[in-house]
């Protein structure tokens, strides 16, 4: 009998908060962890990073060209005599940059179209007929051919950097939604037999409303698996296409083309292809794990086994 | 079955024609001047008659249903006259013919192709060979050292881009070591055996890059499928009926989990040329992809809506194969 108060407490516990839960169950994922931790250092690396590294990374100093790491320049130097850390870090802001710009994209016009395709009946037959065609299209020989064909018209209309960034960020956004569109259209088409949407469409809630308050929030956890996969994606299709030479231009390099540029050198100076390899394999990997523990953090079949 | 197939054909057809749509219109409505990069010295007048000899000046339309002609009749006439030396096409039947070499585009596909299916298809096999018995190993051992391992390694293998392994092996085999040619010889022939093991020897490289990065997605296919397999009912009845394990697993659960894992092999084979573009032009295999890669650089339009669309089809008619293997190899799974 003086055992019962105990019980009673432990079973009466504060209502937990769901991301405590979703946080909880994220951290047993070592990896998972691990990529985090690795994805937040880079993020510190290239936004902080070029504050602590004054080096201009454009800055030719042809007389010291060619170096190895040393205390001036750890990472060595390029045939003009630039830094490579400096290079690394700037390319590595561009190339995080346009893996999260494009991932945003492709994420508002993937939920966008799944939203309307799974809570439309009228709209889902022809919205899932286009994500079909998208789906057939063949991407990265498409990417190619329009990032060549509208390289100039955009560089003169928005300068040679913005031009180049709209440009990448605006093709792979607009070729990567499609999966994202599907997991939510499934989602949204289980969420509407619910009793709760029926409970706030028998109050009279409009359709925007219902969507916004009511099946938004439930379909977040997919749009965020979506979300870090995506960034792994982009970052690798934008420097898949730097690599080919029909991305960011060598003045305004990204991880992708500071490795096409080392090519060349590769004899004399293998060394310089390892970092902006290494840089771009090691996020995707960091992101992907991420969106491992993510999925299984966010799925309540897994959470609190 | 049979009425799926012949509906999934048809509903292709359509799928095919809009995505020729869309390959023409990028590439048509691009700002870009096929007589750009001929000589300055060219008169204007000239110029203008080049241009309207290539047809520039029709409508939109017309441009679009003239390349389909010359797309689906014309070209599959030429290429039976060429294969068993019939005489269906006439004259007036022009070809798809390149902007930079002037030739049929069709015989510079037939040029390209057996490097291309050389290297890729090669790959593809050993990846797919590589990726079953580790997926096997890694579901039916989950949790051990292997499964941890063979975990990372396939993590690793989709999120190491192909063009930094691709490098990566060439500093470590050709720079360091020397072992193998970090360029393809497309020239070799294979007379002997010497030759043969320099062919095997420049196929190497290009061929494990693209092995490893199929074999990391079809293991983690392969692991998810057996994982769902294993705790079924029938998997314990079959132990129940004492079984051996060999027995359970490598003839019940495995025939069972093969019907997802075969089904996204089929899907892969047209990406496989789609991620091959990258791999040939790392190793300098002048295969198809960086056929396509010349093209697009020297704005060879005829070239590069046949490769592209040519990818087009791979994808549609792979995805009906996958799915037409998916109602056979499933018979829970009825269309009708």
């Amino acid at each position: 009998m003086t055992d019962m108060p105990v019980e009673e407490t432990e079973i009466i516990r504060p209502p937990r908060n769901q991301w405590l839960d979703v946080w909880d169950q994220f951290k047993t994922h070592k990896g998972a962890l691990m990529g985090a931790a690795f994805f937040v250092f880079i993020l510190l690396a290239v936004t902080i990073g070029p504050l602590i590294w004054t080096i201009d990374p454009t800055y030719i100093d042809i007389r010291a060209r060619n170096q190895g790491p040393s205390l001036g320049h750890p990472f060595g130097t390029d045939q003009l005599g630039r830094d490579t850390l400096a290079r690394m870090l700037s390319g590595g802001q561009v190339s995080v940059a346009v893996g999260v710009a494009a991932m945003a994209l492709s994420l508002v016009v993937g939920t966008f179209i799944g939203v309307l395709a799974g809570y439309f009946r009228r709209l889902d037959g022809i919205l899932m007929r286009l994500t079909d065609l998208f789906l057939a299209l063949p991407l990265l020989p498409l990417l190619l051919v329009i990032i060549m064909l509208f390289r100039d018209a955009l560089r003169s209309a928005f300068g040679p950097e913005g031009g180049i960034f709209i440009l990448i960020v605006g093709v792979i956004g607009i070729t990567s939604w499609m999966q994202t569109a599907r997991i939510v259209r499934g989602d949204v088409l289980a969420l509407k037999e619910r009793e709760f949407v029926l409970a706030a469409r028998s109050i009279g809630t409009p359709s925007h409303r219902m969507i916004t308050r009511h099946v938004l929030p439930n379909v977040l956890s997919p749009i965020m698996v979506s979300a870090t996969l995506g960034i792994a994606n982009a970052i690798i299709t934008e420097s898949a296409l730097s690599f080919l030479g029909l991305g960011f231009p060598s003045d305004f390099p990204t991880w992708g083309r500071l490795l096409f540029d080392s090519t060349d050198y590769l004899q004399q100076y293998p060394e310089r292809v390892i970092w902006p390899g290494l840089a771009i394999s090691l996020t995707v990997l960091s992101v992907n794990y991420m969106g491992d523990g993510l999925r299984d953090a966010l799925d309540p079949r897994i959470r609190g086994r | 079955m049979l009425t799926y197939t012949i509906r999934r054909l048809l509903i292709a057809i359509p799928t095919l024609l809009f995505i020729s749509l869309i390959i023409f219109l990028v590439v048509t409505l691009a700002p870009s001047d096929p007589t750009a990069n001929l000589p300055l010295s060219i008169p204007s007048e000239v110029r203008a008659q080049i241009r309207e000899s290539l047809g520039l000046n029709e409508p939109l339309l017309v441009r679009y249903l003239l390349w389909l002609r010359q797309f689906f009749v014309y070209e599959p006439l030429h290429i039976l006259d060429q294969a068993f030396g019939w005489s269906l096409a006439t004259d007036d039947m022009q070809r798809i013919l390149s902007w930079q070499t002037r030739s049929p585009v069709a015989d510079l596909i037939v040029q390209r192709m057996p490097q291309t299916l050389w290297v890729v298809g090669t790959s593809y096999i050993i990846g797919v060979l590589i990726a079953l018995p580790i997926g096997i190993v890694s579901a039916y051992r989950q949790y051990s050292w292997f499964d941890q391992v063979g975990t990372f390694v396939s993590m690793a293998g989709f999120s190491v881009p192909t063009f930094f392994t691709g490098v990566l092996l060439i500093v470590i085999f050709s720079v360091q070591l020397g072992w193998f040619p970090s360029i393809y010889d497309t020239t070799h022939e294979v007379t002997d055996l010497a030759s043969f093991w320099v062919q095997v020897k420049q196929m190497i490289m290009p061929v494990a890059v693209l092995a490893l990065y199929n074999a990391a997605q079809i293991s983690r296919f392969m692991r998810a499928s057996m994982l769902d397999n294993l705790n079924q009912d029938y998997v314990r009845t079959a132990r129940a009926k004492g079984l051996s394990e060999q027995v359970v697993v490598l003839v019940h659960v495995l025939r069972n989990s093969m019907i997802p894992v075969v089904t996204v092999i089929a899907l892969g084979v047209p990406t496989v040329f789609g991620g091959a573009i990258i791999t040939e032009q790392v190793f300098k295999v002048n295969g198809i992809g960086q056929l396509l890669i010349i093209a697009i650089q020297g704005g060879d339009v005829p070239t590069v809506q046949t490769l592209t669309f040519i990818f087009a089809v791979l994808i549609v008619l792979f995805n009906l194969v996958a799915d037409v293997l998916y109602g056979l190899l499933d018979p829970r799974i009825r269309y009708d």
